[in-house]
């Protein structure tokens, strides 16, 4: 029995003998379009169960190459899969030892995984969490090492690199910081007036926008915003030059990377952030002013009076205080993820991604902090 | 060169090359024939590597043409580019594998995008393509998990997936030992005996233009032009240039 396929440039002959053997002979030029399309019709017809020897001829090939080699080894899977003997002939002498040496199973079958149930997920996340909360502590000894040694001598501290991260951190920062913080406080003054107009109480629209955009929003608002721009952006910078060998390469010159790359950007951020703060504040209490004056026929007089009136200094100290300290925890972890990073372009993503939102967490959970404290110590 | 027939398989006619405003190589014309191992050679910053990257496409020309297996591959359309980009195969200096990969991913990654073999034939034939690497067992592993020199064989297995008609090299044996280098040399040469395939190598290194180019051309930073072209064993052996005999020979200016 006799049968011939044809597709493209080359084709297959397949002869059936009595003996249950079936040959074929593979004819013309394969690549990889003809070598896809050949499999897809020669393997069904020679899968039959009771095939007992399969040789394949590949002495009318035109030119051996990778693509033939590849249809005489799927043939000679075929071949195992149903118990067949299996022969190739006509092979040139570079592809005959890829008939020997390259398994048709596969050679390093892996090992059965087990599934995961919730509970070992459960304790790997714990672990990790222990040993990131070690990591953690490791470094917060190392920023307080860095700190020890730059106050001892202070002309170590890269002035040049201070100057760039402040511009980084907060010049560059103004455009979104003032854009953001105006409108927290005209939508905030909206939703007030909307509320304090049936009780006649329009002014204290003012006291609400001050005090809560000194005291929580401002520090807040501006933290996040911080995370997101620049505690990205350590991870990273910090990231991208440990995979590409920068970091070791400053500790074999004999310097502290932590002191040469984190020291200037703590500095710039613990500097700058209070600063934007109190920026966020003022355009915050104008966004207000602004709704007052438009909708509430309040004068900007009385409004700023009332502001005032309202805010004390300590207000404004605790807000642009407690700025201080998110400003250290976003450069604390927006530096130790990238510090973190170990092998190639993906990590360098995770770690930023995770600098944004551990950085949003901890300004979050020191805020709450701050609460309590003012609430029993206020 | 036996065996070579005189098919110019890449021809660069009046090529000007450069980045932005300044140029690096001027008027460059010269062609590489089908089947041959054809290295570029220059001193550190003559724009080898930017040549290299006009060559495969990723930039165009200032001025001239340079023409691949028959496609103009300045002015075309993406649609011929993509077609002249199947051709050919390179070997990044560093492997440029992607990190977040296995092995066989990377290899298999070509395969799967320009073909429609069914999976277990694309399990076989990267398992032939890492079997000519030497890498024969290694599918499973990740790129960060390699030596150099095996992120390096990883990264040749991948430029040959699809079989290529061209294979280019951006410094192959940068960051190798001796030995791993001659070994990538001897896979260069052997690849290039057993399937034909035409070889554009981008180095500085003499051991290795020695054993497997067999025509070179040397580029010049100071005039901006090619100064030299020939086999490199009779450019070392009968050249007057003295930067040409400087290069070959190994001696300061």
């Amino acid at each position: 029995m006799q049968t011939s396929i044809a597709c493209g440039r080359c084709s297959a002959e397949l002869v059936k003998t009595a003996d249950h053997m079936m040959t074929v002979r593979l004819h013309g030029d394969i690549d990889a379009s003809t070598a896809a399309a050949l499999l897809h019709d020669l393997v069904p017809r020679i899968s039959e169960p009771h095939c007992a020897h399969i040789a394949v001829d590949f002495s009318g090939i035109l030119r051996q190459s990778d693509w033939s080699t590849l249809v005489g080894l799927e043939l000679k899977k075929t071949a195992v899969r149903i118990g067949a003997v299996f022969t190739a002939t006509g092979v040139s002498a570079y592809y005959s030892r890829f008939f020997q040496e390259i398994p048709i199973t596969d050679p390093h079958p892996l090992p059965p995984q087990h599934a995961d149930t919730a509970l070992t997920r459960f304790g790997a996340a714990i672990l990790k969490l222990g040993s990131d909360l070690v990591l953690m502590v490791r470094f917060v000894g190392s920023m307080c090492l860095a700190v020890g040694s730059l106050v001892r001598t202070p002309k170590n501290l890269r002035i040049d690199d201070t100057f760039t991260a402040m511009q980084r951190i907060g010049v560059d920062a103004l455009p979104i910081v003032g854009l953001i913080s105006f409108l927290l406080g005209l939508i905030m003054a909206f939703m007030a007036a909307v509320q304090l107009r049936m009780f006649g109480a329009n002014i204290y629209v003012a006291s609400l926008v001050s005090l809560a955009m000194t005291r929580e929003l401002g520090p807040i608002m501006t933290a996040i915003i911080v995370a997101g721009r620049s505690g990205s952006a350590f991870a990273a910078e910090i990231g991208t030059m440990k995979i590409s060998d920068e970091i070791d390469a400053l500790t074999t010159m004999g310097f502290e990377p932590v002191e040469f790359l984190v020291m200037p950007k703590l500095i710039a951020a613990a500097i700058v952030v209070p600063l934007l703060v109190l920026y966020a504040d003022l355009l915050g209490i104008f966004g207000g002013l602004v709704v007052g004056v438009g909708m509430l026929d309040l004068t900007a007089a009385s409004y700023i009076a009332q502001t005032l009136k309202t805010i004390e200094v300590f207000d404004v100290f605790w807000g642009v205080g407690k700025a201080g300290i998110f400003a250290v925890l976003i450069t604390w972890i927006g530096c130790f993820r990238g510090f973190q990073v170990r092998g190639g372009a993906a990590a360098v993503g995770a770690a930023t991604t995770s600098a944004v939102v551990s950085g949003i967490f901890l300004i979050i959970l020191a805020d709450s902090v701050f609460a309590v404290i003012l609430r029993y110590w206020g | 060169m036996q065996g070579v027939n005189r098919r110019p398989i890449i021809q660069v006619a009046n090529v000007t090359i450069g980045h932005e405003g300044e140029t690096l190589l001027e008027n460059l014309c010269f062609e590489v024939y089908e089947g041959e191992i054809f290295a570029v050679l220059g001193g550190s910053g003559c724009g080898k590597s930017t040549l290299l990257k006009h060559l495969i496409g990723l930039m165009l020309p200032q001025t001239g043409h340079i023409t691949i297996d028959g496609i103009q591959i300045t002015g075309c359309n993406e649609e011929a580019l993509r077609q002249v980009q199947q051709r050919i195969g390179v070997l990044f200096q560093s492997g440029a594998l992607f990190g977040s990969m296995t092995i066989a991913d990377n290899v298999a990654l070509p395969i799967r995008q320009y073909t429609v073999l069914p999976e277990e034939a694309i399990t076989t034939l990267v398992r032939m393509k890492l079997h000519q690497v030497n890498l024969n067992g290694y599918e499973t592993y990740l790129p960060s998990e390699l030596s150099g020199g095996m992120k390096k064989r990883a990264g040749l297995a991948r430029a040959i997936a699809l079989s290529p008609k061209i294979l280019f090299f951006d410094e192959p044996s940068a960051g190798l030992d001796p030995i791993l280098a001659a070994e990538l040399d001897h896979l260069i040469v052997h690849i290039n005996a057993t399937l034909g395939t035409t070889m554009v190598i981008v180095t500085h290194d003499l051991q290795s233009i020695f054993t497997v180019a067999q025509r070179v051309i040397v580029l010049d930073r100071v005039t901006k032009s090619i100064i030299a072209h020939g086999n490199p064993l009779q450019l070392r052996d009968e050249s007057t240039d003295p930067f040409v005999r400087g290069f070959f020979h190994r001696q300061p200016l």
